[in-house]
């Protein structure tokens, strides 16, 4: 499905609002096969609200957001309806990554992998268990598949949460700060399994505070102020020489990160 | 005052006693089941989204938690079929007060269980595309109910004890056999005593075994 260049998600004039907070102005974006996109800013900028209005983990308030080209949900009298079966089925289609893993920790590793494929793809066991495992060793934790979550390090659960997700054989990710909860150290593992699906030609959408990761891997960096894109294009151009005052403040912000010369 | 203790009239009477632990046994097992599967179903409407499912759910609970249970046995046995006119016999009415007043209790324990489950237990699920129903069933519930098991292996112990309301209405169980025995032989001192003994010797090695059963399902964490 991941054909280069095709249109993936594109959002068309999205608003959210909670109460009397504009969190989103009307966002615009188009995310390509295979590409990486990821969304700058500081918090409260609606980074984080604008990737959880993709998977409809929040609905907006006014726009579209289209799949392959497929406006998601049915106007109506003028208003946009989304069913909750049309939304579930969007949502196995669109992986989702959070900062607090939220792992089952009922179940093991495997059984974590295996959940949604199961329950909501209805795939039998036995192809659920071999799927699980093959994405279990791409993440590198396929010793781990019989371990209770509880047993992992936190790199080690955000892994098996991306395996997770990968097992539904989505088009698409979402990664929702998922290093942010981590200790320093166990940054580095799972900057490094994103990295390898960048370059295995997953198409993802990052929200991340790691400068060097947009810098070394994003294909485009969208920089949000206040709920709209203020900067975008790609990462050696708007991390180098940012045109407002607003980004350049925000990446003296994060004085450990040095550009490379 | 002195008594001299003679339990020879009970243990002649023991298999008077042994038909009311029986029947004590059985209302139990009945009503427990009742209780604790039904509070779960009305815990569970208590935390839905639509209010048409919740707000009956909040009334049935406080009406059956604000009122006695041996009001309620009694009223079952005497004011339900005058107002009704469907016969009600002991067993019936005795169920009814306790299966409905612990599924009342109980279904507080879920909620409870159900709310302290984090919010990203619920986004996990949905974003691979569960339904609210696959995630409450799936994510939600074994991990509530394994958090509020002391809660509900407590609620149980109480519906066991509950068990000697039904004397109220005669039905055949221990304390009612006690009640027997007591009128016949004019030893309410031992008949009693006995009663307290039998339910203490029952329970007793029960709740040592649910010590355990925690302590085994904390291993898992």
């Amino acid at each position: 499905m991941n054909q280069a260049n095709t249109e993936i998600v594109k959002v068309e004039n999205l608003h959210k609002s909670f109460g009397d907070l504009d969190v989103l102005r009307g966002i615009d974006m188009t995310v390509r096969g295979g590409e990486t996109v990821v969304l700058l800013g500081s918090s409260g900028s609606g980074k984080s609200t604008l990737l959880r209005c993709i998977n409809f983990m929040e609905m907006p308030s006014e726009g579209r957001v289209y799949l392959h080209g497929e406006a998601v949900g049915k106007e109506r009298n003028g208003k946009i309806r989304y069913s909750e079966r049309d939304l579930c089925a969007l949502r196995t289609r669109i992986g989702m990554v959070f900062q607090h893993f939220n792992l089952f920790p009922h179940m093991t590793v495997l059984q974590n992998v295996m959940e949604g494929q199961v329950t909501v793809l209805k795939r039998g066991k036995s192809e659920a268990a071999e799927t699980a495992r093959r994405q279990l060793d791409r993440v590198g934790l396929a010793e781990k598949a019989e371990e209770y979550p509880a047993r992992l390090s936190g790199g080690q659960k955000q892994r098996v949460a991306i395996a997770r997700a990968l097992a539904m054989d989505p088009d698409v990710m979402l990664f929702d700060e998922v290093t942010s909860a981590l200790d320093p150290e166990l940054v580095g593992e799972v900057l490094k399994t994103m990295r390898q699906l960048a370059e295995e030609g997953m198409t993802m959408i990052v929200v991340t505070h790691e400068l060097g990761f947009a810098y070394h891997v994003a294909n485009r960096v969208l920089f949000l102020n206040e709920g709209a894109i203020l900067e975008q294009g790609a990462p050696h151009d708007v991390l180098k020489n940012p045109e407002s005052t607003r980004m350049r403040e925000f990446l003296e912000g994060h004085s450990l990160f040095k550009l490379p010369d | 005052m002195q008594h001299t203790w003679d339990f020879a009239s009970i243990i002649q009477n023991w298999p008077v006693l042994w038909v009311g632990l029986q029947g004590t046994v059985f209302i139990f097992l009945v009503t427990v089941t009742l209780g604790l599967s039904g509070g779960l179903v009305v815990g569970i409407l208590r935390y839905a989204r639509s209010a048409a499912l919740r707000w009956p759910a909040t009334t049935f609970v406080e009406v059956f938690r604000n009122t006695p249970v041996l009001v309620q046995i009694i009223w079952f046995y005497y004011a339900f079929p005058i107002l009704t006119g469907i016969e009600v016999d002991p067993f019936l009415a005795a169920v009814l007060g306790i299966s409905l007043n612990t599924m009342a209790f109980s279904a507080e324990i879920y909620r409870a269980g159900i709310q302290s489950i984090e919010r990203g237990q619920w986004e996990a699920g949905k974003a691979i595309g569960m339904t609210y129903g696959q995630t409450m069933r799936r994510i939600i519930l074994p991990v509530a109910i394994k958090r509020v098991l002391p809660a509900l292996t407590n609620r149980g112990i109480e519906v066991f004890k509950m068990s000697t309301l039904a004397s109220v209405v005669a039905y055949v169980e221990t304390l009612n056999q006690a009640k027997l025995i007591a009128d016949l032989n004019f030893n309410p001192i031992e008949a009693y005593t006995a009663v307290a003994l039998l339910f203490f010797v029952v329970l007793y090695p029960v709740v040592q075994s649910t010590y355990v059963l925690e302590r085994m399902l904390r291993k898992s964490d």
